[in-house]
Order: structure tokens, then C-alpha cells, then sequence
């Protein structure tokens, strides 16, 4: 194996992983406000094709980004006013938004099949970036360090800051929180904003840096395993990290055992398509298991809060 | 009135309505500087909500509250603590996953960093001899230790005026002589303190002044160190309250429920395992359970009603028949019929309807249920026997449970065990948050079932409760249960500290020993 492969490998790691750490970043934010958005898969396509149609017309990607971001943080709005002000069912409406989402990417997107858009600039100067060795550290897409950088935040946000503690108090206990005096709803629309936001930004990754042509649906199921994850990693976001790449890895070493044929070709294909699921779950498993007790979810998760004045 | 020094808080003809009901109609008091200020009343009475107004967690549709003096309008219990008003809640509005410096902060408007925030803690907890660790989780923390992460919030504030809804419903006695020390110093201080209570004891020994509310009109502001406990509990109630009658120098029959070294693991994180257990209760007797909360009362609730059944069949006998291993209907079918202490959503389906409830406990007793289906017709009936049996506030069977006051969905619950007829009977906290009148009647109703000669198991967190009614005692402490003493020669000092004392530790106590409290409520 040469470096350069090792490098390859290392490439589609990250990129299969930082749009997923991204959309569960965000959906990390929402749970532990005591909301459970399950349209983040819509919320990344509305994403997406945001991203791609601004990108297209103005020929931007960080304009598109920002757009992603918007829609994302838009759509999520129509699911915070139903959920928060109108105390509808999260999940329903959470699955209508997921449905909202695959349709609208879909006609939006129709006038844009099979076209192409301008790649992100390089964030690094040219020798650090395209140096066919450092280029594992410094020649990324700047959305795989604004999802690193991300990642620390958030971490940083729920723990260390004053906003922070209100969010997780908010989750755990919203009519206490609301008896101290903090205004739930404000605190959770806000959290769903950022949700959205983030979801839209790892949809518009899809669109913008892995596959630079618009299809329909491209975003293949990721919101789900971003959801999927912040459960697994126990509402932690260096756990989301660790199993965002875990799955990127086991994604990445699927395409290559298939292709390198030999042992791994006498296992049958299906349970090759399975293993990145199955792996990461199950290591997550493990980690929670090994410190159980403060793992537990935000007490709120999913209830709507309807004060009694 | 009539003194140059104004008072600290003045309420004047405060009146709030809710749909239906008229909350607080034209409540006027006042509470003076470093005084402790009673409000009696009964559960509904309108206590919550007048407080609540005071704490800016609602607003007054008519009346003015006067701040020293000064017409103020509380927007919000932020602008409320700003004025120097700290509140402590009875259901503690604390976030279990957090840490007790992570709770207090947050109860905190200025932003204060963690370390200079933690030294003042460290400071009022010295001041006024609460002990608590910051940086424990809260959910490991026992109900006394909980309260005083309340206490401790609201006094980083300097309030002028501290208000205490029933703040020592779960505390053991030597942890509520800490709490009266506490606030006779932060009185002495100059803080004002609101006391809501139904505990006229307490009231009489704590108090300055008591002000009474029934149906959300002031019945009378007195001194209660001059009423007796039963003229306070008289106009609290509006009526004549009638003490619990024991019929005199009744005698215990054979022995009927005898629990024999039952041990049950725990269940879930922080449940409690259930170690040897072993009681006797004989016919006609009212046994009772004492033990702050988390002792194992849960668990022990759940063994005896058969919903968590245990390997050793012998471990639970009735009559001499086997229980240990049989599951809750069974149980029942055996005679032996439980009252968990959760109202809604244990004992009682909110959402279902009164008959429908009664079907739940009652079908196979008493037929309500044949070959798979229901009887509705014997349900309905059977329901309407409890409420008029137990005079329930209710509109009829079709009510659903969760509509119904606590003491009134309480009376229910118990009444549809009564009158099943049940060998043995075993209830958690019958009492728990319901009013005077309802408690009377419960406590009669249980002392009757004893008369007929069932045995009773009364398992609560309320020791005047269990003093006043049970003919036997034992506290269960970490699972444990001490030996059983009579009720008559119990010493409250020692069952003080076979609930664990203030700290988990016995020492010092300021509580006159064998002084055994007469109760009236």
C-alpha cells in the first residue's frame, strides 16, 4: 500500500464523515434542548439543492453554503412552529418534514439534473494544500473544518458556557426551567434553528463538495445515521465525532475490499453494505455501556411543554 | 397597622379566576420585616396560586401587591428575585442530570463565574450550617439534601422575603429542626419568611402569624401560638374536624401477613435493594413504614403488591398461603390488594374514566370482568358504591381520573380496595398531597378496614401520619427494616435516627426526647 492510497483512503474518510458529523451536530443541539427532530434527512435535501441552485446562479459555493444554511434553518422553522407553538407530535411532524423535504429537493432541483457547479477554493496556499503528502492535513474542503471546529464548539458551548447550561436545563427539566424564569420555547426555537441550519450545511456538502452534480435524493439516507448516531453516542459530541468517522471508515474500507476482491469477495455483498451500519453501532454500544449512568437522555426528549398559565 | 414601620410585603384585595373557578377572591395580609408568616389552607384552597402571583409566575386579575410599601407589579420571578423575593418549591424545580453548582447557577440572573459562584455557596452553606456538595449529581442526592440546594439558591440572593411551600413534607424531624434553625436565624436577620404549611404543630412552634385560606377567601390572620391546632385545622377546613376514632381496647387477632426475609435487588440506577426484610402483621393491625424517601419504600411497595415478585415463595405468606412468587393479580385474587403512591398513572389511569379504573383492580374480585369481557353495567355500579362510599368529588362514573383533585382521586383509589375486602392491605403515602379533609377520611377509612379485621401496611414518608395511626412501627433505612415497636412506647428521637438522622450519621439532636407530638390533621 504507498502513502498515496493511504491518502486516498484517508480523503473519502473525511468527506464520507464530516457531513454526517455536521447534520448530528446540530441534531445533538436540538435533543439536548428536549426536542426531537426526526427531518433532518429532509432538512439536509432542502439543503442541498439550496446549495446547489445558489452556487449555480451566482457561482459562489460560500454564497450557497450560507443559503444551505438559511433553508435549512427555514424548514426547520416550519417544523419548530408546529412543534413548539402548536405542541403538534414531534415525530410526525419530524417524518412530514423528512417527506417535505425528499419532494421539494426533487422539483426544485429538476431544472439542475446533470449540471455542475464551481468547487470550493482551497482554504490553505497551494503548496501546503495540493503537497501530494500534507495535503491530508491542509487540503480539505473548508466545510471538513468548519465541522471540526464545530464539533469543538458545540462541545464547548453545552459544557462551559452559561447559554449552554441553560439549553441542557431546558431538556432535562422544561417546567423547572420555566419556573426559574428561562422561556423554554425561545431557548428550543433557537436550538431548532441551529439544527436546521447545520442540517442544511451537511446537505449543501453533499451537493457542493462530494458529488458537484445535482441528482436527486443524493443525500442517500445520512440524515437518518446522523440521527441514529447522536443517540448511540450518548448525546456527546466527541463520541458523534468518533462515530462519524468510525462509519466513514468502515464505509471506505467496504468500496475498497469489494474492489481489492479475493477473501473479502466471498462475503456476500449485502452484509458488506451492512457492516458500516453494524460497526458503529456496535461500537458505540460498548463505549456507553463501559460508563453507564450519565449517558442517559435529556429527560424531555420529544415531550412537548405546555405550561399550565 | 398603625406603626411607622411599613410592612414588607402587603397584599390587598388580590383576586384571580381561572375558568371556573375563582382562585383567590379579595385576599388581603401582610407580612412584616423578619417575621415567619404562616398561610394555612387546604389543598385548592388557593395557597400555590397567591404565591405564585407574589413570585411573578402569574399576575393578580385585581388587588395590589405593596413592596415596603410601594405598589409594584411582579412581571416575572426574575423582576421577583430582583426585588429580594426568593422562593423555595415544593416540587423542587431541579434538573436531576446536573450538578448542584450547575442547578444553583442557573437560578442565578447575574452571571457569575463557576469559582467565585462556588465560594459563595461554600460561604452561606457555613453561614447557616447547610452542608452539600457542589459538584454532586443531583439525582444522587436524598429529598433533605435536595432542599437544601433550594435553600441555599435562594439565599445567595439576600432575599427580603423567602417563601416556603410545605417544606417539610419529607424531611426527618432532626432534618426539619435544622431547617427551623435555619430560618429562625435568617428571621432574626431581618428576612421575612412565607410559610405555607398544613403541619399546625410546626406552625405553632414556627410561626409569628398565620393567615387562613379557604376556597380562595381569607378565613382569618391569628397568632397561632395562641390558637390550638384544632381551631386552626377547624377554620382551615370550615367545619368541625373529626379526630380518627379507634374503637377503645380493641384487640389484635392471629397473625396473618407475615413477611419473612424477602430480598429483592435493585431495580433500575438508583433503586434500592431490599435486604431481609421481615414483619408480622396481625389481624387488625395497622402496621406502619417509616423511612425518608429512597430508603426502599418503592421497592418494597413493589414486592408486596406482587407487581416485582420474588423467588422465594415463603418470603410472603397470607394466611399462610404462599405469595412470594405469585404476580399482582394473583395476589389479589389472595386478598391482598396495594395502593402505590403515584395517583396518576400507577394507582390510577389519568386519561380513563372512574368505572374504567375500577375495572383495572376490581375485575376479578369482583366479577367485573367475565370470559374476556367487560361488565359494564357492574363497573358503573361499583364505581358509583366508591363515590358515594367515600363521598368523592366527582361528576360521576364517567369522570376521568386524571379531572379529580388529588385527595379526591385519592379517596377513590382507596375506596376501590376497600370495598373489595381486602385480607391484607398495603398502601404507600395515602395522604400525599391531599387536603385535611380527605386525609381524616382516608385515615378513617383505614382504620375501619383494620376494625374489620384486615391487615394494614402503611407505608409513608409522613411520621405523624404513622404515630397517629398505626398500632406498629418500623423504619426502613437502605433497604433494611429495624424491629417493629409498639406505637405507644415509641421514642421519636430513636425513630429519628433509625431514619438516618440529619446526615446519614446519628449526633445532636434539639428535640426534647420522648416527646411524641399529638397530631390533630
Amino acid at each position: 500500500m504507498t502513502i498515496e492510497f493511504a491518502i486516498a483512503i484517508i480523503f473519502a474518510i473525511v468527506l464520507v464523515a464530516s457531513p454526517i458529523l455536521l447534520a448530528g451536530l446540530g441534531e445533538l443541539v436540538v435533543e439536548k434542548a428536549g426536542v426531537l427532530n426526526l427531518g433532518v434527512e429532509g432538512m439536509m435535501l432542502i439543503g442541498a439543492v439550496t446549495g446547489f441552485a445558489v452556487t449555480s446562479s451566482f457561482g459562489s459555493p460560500w454564497l450557497g453554503t450560507l443559503a444551505a444554511a438559511m433553508a435549512g434553518a427555514t424548514a426547520s422553522m416550519i417544523f419548530g412552529f408546529l412543534t413548539l407553538t402548536l405542541a403538534a407530535n414531534q415525530v410526525a411532524t419530524g417524518l412530514a418534514l423528512t417527506i417535505f423535504g425528499g419532494g421539494f429537493s426533487a422539483l426544485a432541483g429538476k431544472a439542475f439534473l446533470g449540471k455542475t457547479v464551481p468547487a470550493f477554493t482551497q482554504l490553505f496556499p497551494s503548496p501546503l494544500a495540493t503537497d501530494p503528502i500534507w495535503r491530508v492535513v491542509f487540503g480539505y474542503s473548508p466545510l471538513v473544518y468548519f465541522s471540526l471546529a464545530m464539533c469543538i464548539g458545540v462541545a464547548w458551548f453545552l459544557k462551559s458556557t452559561r447559554a449552554g447550561l441553560i439549553l441542557r436545563a431546558v431538556g432535562e427539566n422544561d417546567l423547572s426551567a420555566h419556573s426559574i424564569g428561562y422561556s423554554v420555547t425561545g431557548v428550543r426555537y433557537a436550538a431548532v434553528a441551529f439544527g436546521g441550519a447545520m442540517a442544511g450545511i451537511a446537505g449543501s456538502m453533499f451537493s457542493l463538495v462530494l458529488t458537484p452534480i445535482w441528482a436527486e435524493g443524493l443525500t442517500a439516507g445520512r440524515g437518518w445515521i446522523a440521527l441514529a448516531l447522536v443517540v448511540f453516542a450518548a448525546w456527546k459530541p466527541y463520541r458523534l465525532l468518533v462515530g462519524a468517522y468510525l462509519f466513514g471508515a468502515v464505509m471506505t474500507l467496504e468500496v475498497h475490499a469489494k474492489a481489492a476482491g479475493g477473501v473479502f469477495s466471498a462475503l456476500p455483498s449485502e452484509l458488506w453494505a451492512a457492516l458500516p451500519y453494524l460497526m458503529t453501532i456496535i461500537v458505540l454500544v460498548i463505549i456507553s455501556l463501559r460508563r453507564s449512568g450519565n449517558s442517559v437522555a435529556p429527560a424531555c426528549l420529544g415531550k412537548p411543554f405546555l405550561p399550565t398559565i | 397597622m398603625g406603626t411607622d414601620q411599613k410592612p414588607r410585603l402587603e397584599l390587598s384585595g388580590i383576586t384571580k379566576r381561572f375558568p371556573g373557578v375563582l382562585a383567590n377572591d379579595n385576599v388581603s395580609f401582610a407580612v412584616q420585616p423578619g417575621a415567619i408568616h404562616a398561610l394555612l389552607g387546604e389543598n385548592g384552597a388557593g395557597k400555590s396560586t397567591l404565591v405564585k402571583m407574589i413570585y411573578g409566575i402569574m399576575s393578580p386579575d385585581a388587588g395590589d401587591i405593596r413592596w415596603n410599601g410601594e405598589v409594584i407589579r411582579v412581571a416575572n420571578p426574575k423582576a421577583a428575585r430582583k426585588l429580594g423575593i426568593g422562593m423555595v418549591f415544593q416540587h423542587f424545580s431541579l434538573f436531576e442530570a446536573l450538578t448542584v453548582l450547575e442547578n444553583i447557577a442557573l437560578g442565578m440572573d447575574a452571571k457569575i463565574p463557576a469559582r467565585e459562584l462556588e465560594a459563595r455557596i461554600r460561604q452561606v452553606m457555613d453561614q447557616y450550617g447547610l452542608k452539600l456538595d457542589p459538584h454532586r449529581t443531583v439525582s444522587t442526592l436524598s429529598v433533605g439534601e435536595r432542599q437544601r440546594i433550594e435553600i441555599v439558591r435562594a439565599l445567595l440572593l439576600n432575599p427580603k422575603l423567602l417563601i416556603m411551600d410545605e417544606p417539610t413534607s419529607v424531611l426527618t424531624p432532626q432534618e426539619v429542626d435544622q431547617l427551623f434553625i435555619v430560618l429562625r436565624k435568617l428571621a432574626a436577620e431581618g428576612c421575612s419568611i412565607l410559610y405555607i404549611s398544613h403541619k399546625l404543630h410546626e406552625i405553632k412552634a414556627l410561626c409569628d402569624t398565620a393567615t387562613i385560606l379557604r376556597g380562595g377567601k381569607l378565613v382569618d390572620t391569628c397568632d397561632p401560638k395562641v390558637e390550638t391546632s384544632r381551631s386552626m385545622a377547624e377554620k382551615m377546613i370550615g367545619g368541625n374536624l373529626k379526630s380518627i376514632e379507634k374503637p377503645q381496647g380493641r384487640s389484635l387477632g392471629t397473625e396473618k401477613f407475615v413477611v419473612n426475609r424477602l430480598n429483592l435487588p435493585a431495580i433500575g440506577h438508583f433503586g434500592t435493594a431490599l435486604k431481609d426484610i421481615t414483619f408480622t402483621v396481625r389481624a387488625g393491625e395497622i402496621f406502619g413504614i417509616a423511612g425518608v424517601a429512597g430508603n426502599g419504600q418503592t421497592a418494597l411497595l413493589l414486592a408486596l403488591s406482587g407487581e416485582e415478585p420474588v423467588d422465594d415463595a415463603g418470603a410472603i405468606t397470607l394466611d399462610g398461603v404462599p405469595l412470594g412468587t405469585l404476580d399482582a393479580k394473583r395476589r389479589r385474587l389472595e386478598g391482598l390488594a396495594a395502593v402505590p403512591e403515584e395517583r396518576n398513572g400507577h394507582a390510577a389511569v389519568p386519561d380513563f374514566t372512574l368505572w374504567d379504573n375500577a375495572v383495572l383492580t376490581a375485575r376479578d374480585r369482583l366479577g367485573l370482568a367475565l370470559s374476556g369481557f367487560i361488565q359494564p353495567r357492574a363497573a358503573r355500579k361499583y364505581a358509583g358504591e366508591v363515590i358515594s362510599a367515600f363521598s368523592v368529588k366527582a361528576t360521576g362514573t364517567e369522570a376521568v381520573a386524571g379531572s379529580l383533585s388529588g385527595g379526591n382521586l385519592q379517596k377513590y383509589i382507596m375506596g376501590r380496595e376497600i370495598l373489595q375486602k381486602p385480607t391484607a392491605l398495603v398502601v404507600s403515602q395515602p395522604t400525599w398531597g391531599v387536603d385535611a379533609g380527605a386525609a381524616a377520611a382516608i385515615h378513617q377509612s383505614l382504620v375501619d378496614l383494620a376494625g374489620a379485621g384486615s391487615s394494614i401496611i402503611v407505608i409513608s414518608q409522613d411520621l405523624d401520619e404513622l404515630l397517629s395511626l398505626c398500632d406498629t412501627l418500623a423504619v426502613i433505612n437502605g433497604g433494611r427494616l429495624s424491629k417493629p415497636m409498639r406505637v405507644s412506647e415509641a421514642d421519636i428521637n430513636e425513630i429519628g435516627l433509625l431514619m438516618g438522622g440529619v446526615h446519614g450519621t446519628p449526633q445532636e439532636t434539639h428535640i426534647e426526647s420522648g416527646a411524641v407530638h399529638a397530631v390533630t390533621a
